[in-house]
């Protein structure tokens, strides 16, 4: 069974205890320019949206990568990264779309969510509810009853 | 080093200077980091009596040891020098992500000296450290001075600055990072603008250290655990912000009203949290490593007092409202929007107004001082154009901008300012709160109450509950809570933290965290120093215990109404205590054989 990590915006305070955990999860230091799970913070409008890799099926980073560094274990959830095969050519980071691969040049090596293995540190550590870990075949069920709740709100006081 | 980052910055603005000492381990043992260290760098390099606003005055960036890293809502700063508004040491306290940037940029302090010839700013980043022209930037409100000084350096800069308030000197200006956190109090922001420095502009891409991760990892999720299951720091917080508080203190009867002619508001629920968040709450927000999420970004929709931005705190909608005999939310917001954007400490902004509008109530201060400004007793409109004044130093503002006391002063009735050594005095009656009297009276930085907040044990009940109406075992708790929170502030974590944590639960945290060890004792012990320090500076920059003193008014004019009817504040009782309890002598004076144990000699 597949799990995948879901953001919920609307429920970050742009506190970066996501990207705090992630990095002291990885270092156990704190570098958030080491961190794998950046939060980025509109700060007139008070709005933050944590990102991290999506580990996509058709992964841009997988195709380009030369070496084989970034690859799919066969039946494996992530898109993993080996440090010794990867030649820092940082093809990855110019192919991810969303900017998820990042290449950290104090550590010689690209940063990319691992899921910690499958518990990540980033949904421990979210006190707001923001980050889910969850079964990709029910993804979305959190913002869908969320919203359902709306419906269910709006219709009571017809 | 471990938590503390090893490396001091230094940079004179007159010469152009700059250098990079090794922070001292003895130093950090004995006095922490932020606050503690701070004070440390001011007793030792500054003279107590000192001008503030002169080039020999000193302001110092101060996080502490917790600053970046994801110990509960630890990522606060402090920023240290000698308070214009007071004549005090200062140290005002922020958070938001610019302490724990300072740190991952390698500095445990910043200490800036002198006296630029022109408007600068001072660009950060890593080692590259740059004295910059400020020229184009200067006069630019805060969130314009952001986003201009991110566009020149690195769009996710951390950003400290001053608005139009601090580079006028403004008495109460603050000093503003991430647009709308304040290092309110005391007047940092004028001290900044008197040295031409506009911002202090960061990145970092360092890291700060653990001694003993699994420690640090065990310490934490327990503090975060208690937090978590605490009502106010796991629930009411986030739910309704500070300001929650309107509903409470009007309750107890020690919610100031009319610049604190009674202390009881009928009209408090239209301005409390649970209005704030029913009306004009978009979202909660946290600061750096926050788990509790008081912040309040709000927006005003009303075209009359339009904005968006965040805020208020509960001690400003009070000082806006039911202080100034207003109950009209939306002028409250607005107000707290233009604090943050001209970078005014909103305590005394509030309360100076409120004072001035005691004083044209009385006939003191008329329509042709104002300018034709109504300054009756809740107008709201009223309040929102002097907040512009204020700002820009116009018409009454350029005399409100002086604070309340040197406002009243110069009407010849300083009775009328509801101060404690020339600052504000915040939302908590002492006539209904006796032991926040005391706190009032000897706070090291004049009228507050962060630095012993007895209100959780006198009205809230968090870990006893005493009755607010009576003086007995309240020196005890005053000084039992302003040692606590001179360390929580020195370690550079939020003191909202203490609704859930333990004193323990800090002293753990900052054990493994930085390899020394502190026991509770160890660690109480360092905020009593640091309360010491502080308290050394003041007298030697002249204070006295006539000093430490409350306005005629709490002590002698019963509140009117509400349930503390009929009460004074007993300050008298209390203080001889106190000093017996602080190792003082009757004149409030540290006796050498306390300035002993306390390794101050």
């Amino acid at each position: 069974m597949t799990k995948l990590l879901m953001i919920h915006p609307d429920k970050c305070t742009g506190c970066r205890n996501c990207s705090l955990a992630c990095v002291f999860g990885h270092e156990g230091q704190f570098r958030p320019a080491g961190t794998r799970v950046h939060v980025y913070t509109w700060e007139r409008e008070g709005f933050s949206v944590p990102m991290m890799c999506q580990q996509c099926e058709d992964a841009s980073c997988m195709k380009v990568c030369p070496t084989g560094a970034l690859h799919r274990a066969k039946g494996g959830e992530v898109v993993a990264y080996e440090r010794d095969k990867c030649i820092g050519c940082r093809m990855c980071t110019m192919a991810c779309p969303f900017g998820n691969a990042v290449y950290d040049a104090a550590s010689g090596s690209v940063l990319k969510c691992d899921t910690c293995g499958g518990s990540p540190e980033c949904v421990r550590f979210c006190p707001n509810g923001a980050l889910e870990f969850v079964e990709d075949n029910i993804s979305t069920r959190t913002r869908k009853k969320s919203f359902a709740g709306k419906f269910k709100a709006a219709l009571k006081e017809v | 080093m471990f938590g503390w980052s090893g490396t001091i910055l230094r940079v004179n603005l007159t010469t152009g200077a700059i250098r990079k000492e090794a922070t001292n381990p003895a130093d950090t043992a004995k006095f922490i980091g932020a606050r503690g260290l701070g004070t440390k760098i001011m007793v030792d390099e500054v003279d107590p009596k000192v001008d503030p606003l002169s080039p020999e005055n000193k302001l110092i960036f101060a996080p502490g040891p917790f600053s970046g890293t994801f110990a509960p809502s630890g990522g606060r700063y402090d920023v240290v020098t000698k308070g214009p508004l007071t004549g005090t040491i200062a140290a005002s306290n922020s958070g938001g992500s610019f302490g724990p940037e300072l740190k991952y940029a390698g500095y445990d302090l910043l200490i800036l000296e002198g006296k630029a010839a022109k408007p600068v700013y001072l660009w950060i980043k890593d080692d590259l450290v740059e004295i910059r022209d400020a020229s184009h930037i200067w006069g630019n409100l805060v969130p314009e001075t952001t986003e201009l000084l991110r566009a020149e350096t690195d769009e996710e800069a951390k950003v400290a600055c001053i608005g139009p308030a601090g580079e006028k000197g403004v008495l109460f200006a603050a000093i503003m990072n991430d647009m709308h956190r304040a290092a309110g109090r005391s007047g940092v922001g004028a001290v900044m603008g008197s040295k031409n420095l506009k911002a202090v502009v960061v990145v970092g891409m360092g890291a700060v250290k653990v001694a003993d991760p699994k420690g640090f990892m065990a310490a934490v999720e327990k503090a975060r655990a208690a937090v978590k299951l605490h009502p106010v720091g796991g629930a009411g917080l986030k739910a309704y912000g500070t300001d929650v508080l309107v509903n409470i203190l009007n309750e107890t009867g020690a919610l100031p009203t009319r610049n604190f002619q009674d202390a009881h508001f009928p009209t408090a629920n239209k301005v409390g949290g649970e209005s704030l968040s029913e009306k004009l709450l978009v979202r909660p927000k946290g600061c750096y490593s926050c788990v509790i999420s008081c912040g309040r970004v709000t927006k005003v929709s009303n075209p009359k007092y339009m904005g968006e931005g965040e805020g208020p705190e509960y001690e400003a909608a009070w000082c806006m409202g039911p202080d100034c005999g207003i109950d009209d939310l939306e002028a409250i917001v607005k107000t707290n929007f233009l604090c943050n954007e001209y970078g005014l400490d909103s305590i005394t902004l509030g309360a100076t107004i409120a004072c001035g509008m005691d004083l044209f109530e009385a006939g003191h201060v008329t329509l042709k001082d104002t300018g034709g400004v109504d300054m009756s007793f809740g107008n709201a409109d009223s309040l929102v154009e002097l907040t512009r004044l204020i700002g820009n130093r116009e018409g009454i503002g350029d005399k409100l901008a002086l604070g309340s006391y040197r406002f009243a002063e110069g009407y010849g009735h300083p009775e009328f300012s509801m101060t404690v050594k020339k600052q504000e005095m915040p939302a908590y009656d002492p006539r209904g709160v006796q032991g926040i009297g005391l706190e009032y009276a000897t706070s090291n930085r004049g009228g507050c109450h962060v630095r012993g907040y007895t209100i959780a044990v006198e009205v809230l009940g968090n870990g006893a509950k005493l009755d607010p109406h009576v003086t007995a075992e309240k020196p005890f708790w005053v000084k039992l809570f302003q040692d606590l929170t001179a360390a929580i502030d020195s370690t550079g974590a939020c003191l909202f933290g203490t609704f859930g944590m333990s004193g323990e639960d800090f002293a753990s945290m900052l054990t493994t965290l930085t390899g020394v060890s502190y026991t509770l004792d160890d660690y109480l012990k360092a905020g009593e120093r640091i309360w010491n320090l502080e308290r050394m500076f003041n007298l030697k920059a002249d204070f006295t215990s006539a000093d430490d003193n409350l306005p005629e008014r709490l002590l002698k004019c019963p509140i009117k109404t509400g349930p503390s009817k009929g009460e004074v504040s007993h300050l008298a009782d209390m203080l001889p205590e106190y000093y017996q309890l602080r190792g003082w002598d009757e004149h409030g004076v540290p006796t050498p054989e306390k300035i002993k144990e306390l390794a101050l000699d």
